[in-house]
């Protein structure tokens, strides 16, 4: 048998486990982890409050609220009060002031929508999607150019603001998706005339800067449509846009359509299903439920991109608020707008890619290779 | 029992090669008629105006000026001329650019994967900012909101009284060759040549022999010391055009006008942005097995990263940068709304205004852009497939 060890004095108390809890522990272990972490976090640090806290100041304690004339500016931080003054106009551009409601109303609709869309436990997307497609553009079409149903006509020279900038979105959403879902299949098409006029169409758009596109809209389209039809200068814009993001969105969908695997078109075949009922009822839905996250980030560029209509001389939210700058009454308040713009711009992208990533995160079925 | 197909009626439609035939000559019939359209209503356009076609308007004298060219050209010069002049300074901010933006984004790509808490937060909030804001109003709010809030140039601000940053641009020193300094750049030249060599010759050793030279070491050596050694051994031969005030402006040195600086910062920053989300991804979709079978074979933690991750997550990265490179090329059309003189604000601006030569024009302007698309798409391909992985 066994000797058993047998002990008879008392063990040493121990020191206890280094400190990994709470606040200190924490930030030992997250930013004070050895002597380089330490001085990257000082670092840090000093570049914050070097950079950060001149900015707050400026932007928030500083800055001047309110106020209607440039008298109201103190001069020492940020004068909003450039941006309150000229609030209506950066929404509406020259929308004439009695029809305004329309263009209000268009703007709820189009929340609704997307709000009704975008969360997924409301019922019906099919129908809602399709009138979101179909219905809303024509009524909206109907509200803000008007001279139907005893509205007043409202030219588009009239449109600008945050307005134009939704209208140039939308429109280049609502089109460039269908489009670039044709593209898509016919670059996968077995007819060889199909693909290769779809590929020539895609590489072409994608192998140039969309400026120079506006630019064609805006000079070449008119010599190539008779000389007695009348363009009007915002569809002009419209439809370079269209066709040039449209190439960006059948080269997303067709990563869609590449990770369906063969089998599920084959199975359709065998059921005697047709090419576009194939398409139409397994393919698609499969192909584009896998890359919502890649087409909401197309609209996301296409949505920074649609800043780029200042250069054809269309008053966007940015060309409106630039036009402001000139303003003799208001000159010197360019950081002021251009730092409102941007964060006009970046609030619309940034939530856009936020909800990009929550798609992503619950379309992750969980397994991945 | 089979029945031929002809006697059955639709048959013929229903044959899937007939109706791609079909469907094929309907598409060539489309597309003829859109461009015999489109040709006869630009010519009748082209005539009702008194335009003249041709690219005859190339050599015709343009008479304005340009305020940055690298090559020789004044108001005399030809629309040719401008037209390189314009892709000269396109191709300057997109080389420029490129590398700032690959820095930038390389740098805070990795810091996003830092264990240090509050450095991956500035990283994230650094992509998270600047990709969400177009870069449109990126270029502005750097143009007019900064540079050009800067001080007149008596008031410049200077750095050890050599670079002098003002309203009208960044000023510095040039440097001078003096006769003699070819044997320098022959040197460099040489030094190339030869760390070339050495490079393909280690890779020869250690393959046969399994013993590796330190190429870093030994070429970062050769590279600067026998230029430098050169440079000295001939007596310096490089003077340095210093800057000096005169009435109004700057005299001597270069200046880097501040529509290249904007256009620069904002394009580097920009594309940086999304630089820094493909190099994150890229060394994230490196498995961590990797990793961990290096360090149980016990390599070095320099050696695992050089030789383990970094190849592995470049062939993740370096399709996706590609696209980005020339989305930033693409981008730096958008010089126009601040006039710096690129291809598309001198040649599809100034000249078409000019010469109202639109197709001409903006066709000659889309296919160099085409053009630099296809040559990088070649080069892509031929990366792709010389670092594919070698699979059974």
């Amino acid at each position: 048998m066994a000797e058993m060890a047998t002990r008879i004095e008392m063990i040493e108390a121990r020191r206890p486990p280094d400190l990994r809890r709470g606040v200190l522990g924490w930030l030992r272990a997250n930013l004070f982890d050895g002597p380089l972490n330490s001085v990257i976090t000082l670092c840090v640090l000093a570049v914050l409050g070097w950079g950060l806290w001149p900015l707050v100041q400026w932007a928030l304690i500083d800055a001047d609220w309110l106020g209607s004339t440039r008298e109201a500016c103190s001069g020492e931080g940020a004068c909003w009060v450039f941006i309150s003054a000229r609030f209506e106009t950066i929404v509406y551009g020259f929308y004439p002031e009695a029809a305004r409601w329309r263009v209000d109303a268009v703007f709820m609709m189009l929340g609704l929508l997307i709000a009704w869309l975008a969360i997924p436990r409301l019922p019906a997307k099919r129908w809602v999607g399709l009138f979101a497609l179909v219905g809303f553009p024509a009524v909206a079409y109907v509200l803000l150019l008007g001279g139907h149903f005893g509205l007043m006509a409202v030219p588009t020279r009239e449109w600008g603001g945050l307005m134009l900038t939704l209208t140039v979105a939308v429109v280049g959403i609502v089109g460039s998706l269908p489009l670039g879902v044709v593209l898509a299949l016919g670059r996968r098409s077995q007819m060889p005339l199909v693909r290769g006029v779809c590929v020539v169409f895609i590489e072409f758009w994608r192998g140039v800067p969309l400026i120079t596109v506006l630019f064609m809209a805006s000079v070449m389209l008119p010599l190539f449509v008779p000389a007695e039809v009348e363009f009007d200068k915002l569809l002009r814009a419209l439809i370079g846009i269209m066709f040039f993001w449209s190439a960006y969105m059948a080269e997303v969908v067709r990563g869609g359509l590449q990770a369906i695997p063969k089998g599920q078109e084959e199975a359709a075949k065998a059921l005697g299903l047709g090419y576009w009922r194939r398409m139409g009822l397994v393919v698609l839905p499969q192909a584009l439920k896998l890359v919502i996250p890649g087409i909401v980030n197309t609209f996301i560029s296409l949505f920074k991109d649609t800043s780029l209509v200042l250069i054809i001389g269309l008053f966007d939210l940015l060309a409106i608020i630039r036009s402001g700058l000139t303003d003799s009454n208001w000159l010197g308040f360019a950081t002021e707008g251009y730092v409102f713009a941007a964060l006009m711009f970046w609030i619309f992208c940034f939530s856009m890619s936020r909800y990009s990533q929550h798609i992503e995160r619950r379309l992750h079925t969980g397994h991945r290779n | 029992m089979l029945r031929s197909s002809s006697s059955e009626r639709g048959a013929l439609w229903r044959n899937p090669a007939v109706r791609a035939l079909v469907i094929q000559a309907l598409l060539l019939l489309g597309l003829a008629a859109l461009i015999v359209m489109l040709v006869t209503n630009t010519l009748a356009n082209l005539e009702a105006r008194g335009i003249t076609t041709g690219l005859g308007f190339l050599q015709e004298r343009a008479g304005f000026s340009i305020p940055q060219s690298l090559i020789a050209y004044s108001g005399d010069s030809t629309y040719g001329r401008t037209f390189v002049v314009g892709l000269l300074n396109t191709l300057l901010v997109s080389g420029l650019g490129i590398v700032a933006a690959t820095v930038i984004g390389f740098a805070v790509g990795i810091s996003r994967l830092s264990s240090n808490w509050l450095l991956a937060r500035l990283a994230a909030a650094y992509v998270e900012i600047f990709r969400n804001i177009p870069l449109l109003v990126q270029i502005l709010f750097w143009y007019f909101a900064v540079l050009q809030a800067l001080p007149s140039p008596r008031q410049s601000l200077s750095l050890f009284e050599a670079l002098f940053l003002n309203v009208r641009g960044l000023v510095m020193p040039a440097p001078v060759a003096q006769p003699g300094f070819d044997a320098t750049l022959w040197a460099l030249a040489l030094a190339v040549a030869v760390v070339v060599g050495l490079t393909l010759y280690a890779r020869h050793l250690q393959a046969r022999t399994g013993r590796a030279l330190p190429v870093y070491r030994l070429g970062a050596l050769i590279l600067i010391g026998l230029p430098l050694a050169v440079f000295l051994a001939t007596g310096r031969p490089l003077a340095w055009d210093v800057p000096a005030l005169a009435g109004f402006n700057f005299k001597g040195g270069v200046t880097i006008i501040p529509e290249l600086m904007a256009l620069w910062l904002a394009l580097s920053i920009y594309t940086a942005s999304f630089i820094a989300e493909i190099v994150r991804s890229g060394i994230q979709s490196v498995p961590s097995g990797q990793v961990e079978a290096a360090r149980a074979i016990s390599l070095p933690g320099n050696i695992t990263l050089r030789k383990i991750v970094i190849p592995q997550a470049m062939r993740v990265i370096v399709p996706q940068l590609t696209s980005q490179y020339l989305n930033l090329i693409k981008n730096s059309s958008l010089a126009t709304a601040i006039g710096y003189p690129d291809l598309v604000a001198v040649f599809a601006g100034t000249t078409l205004n000019q010469t109202g030569q639109a197709i001409e024009i903006i066709a000659m302007t889309m296919a160099v852009y085409l053009l630099i698309s296809l040559v990088v798409s070649a080069l892509m391909n031929l990366y792709n497939a010389r670092t594919l992985m070698k699979e059974r």
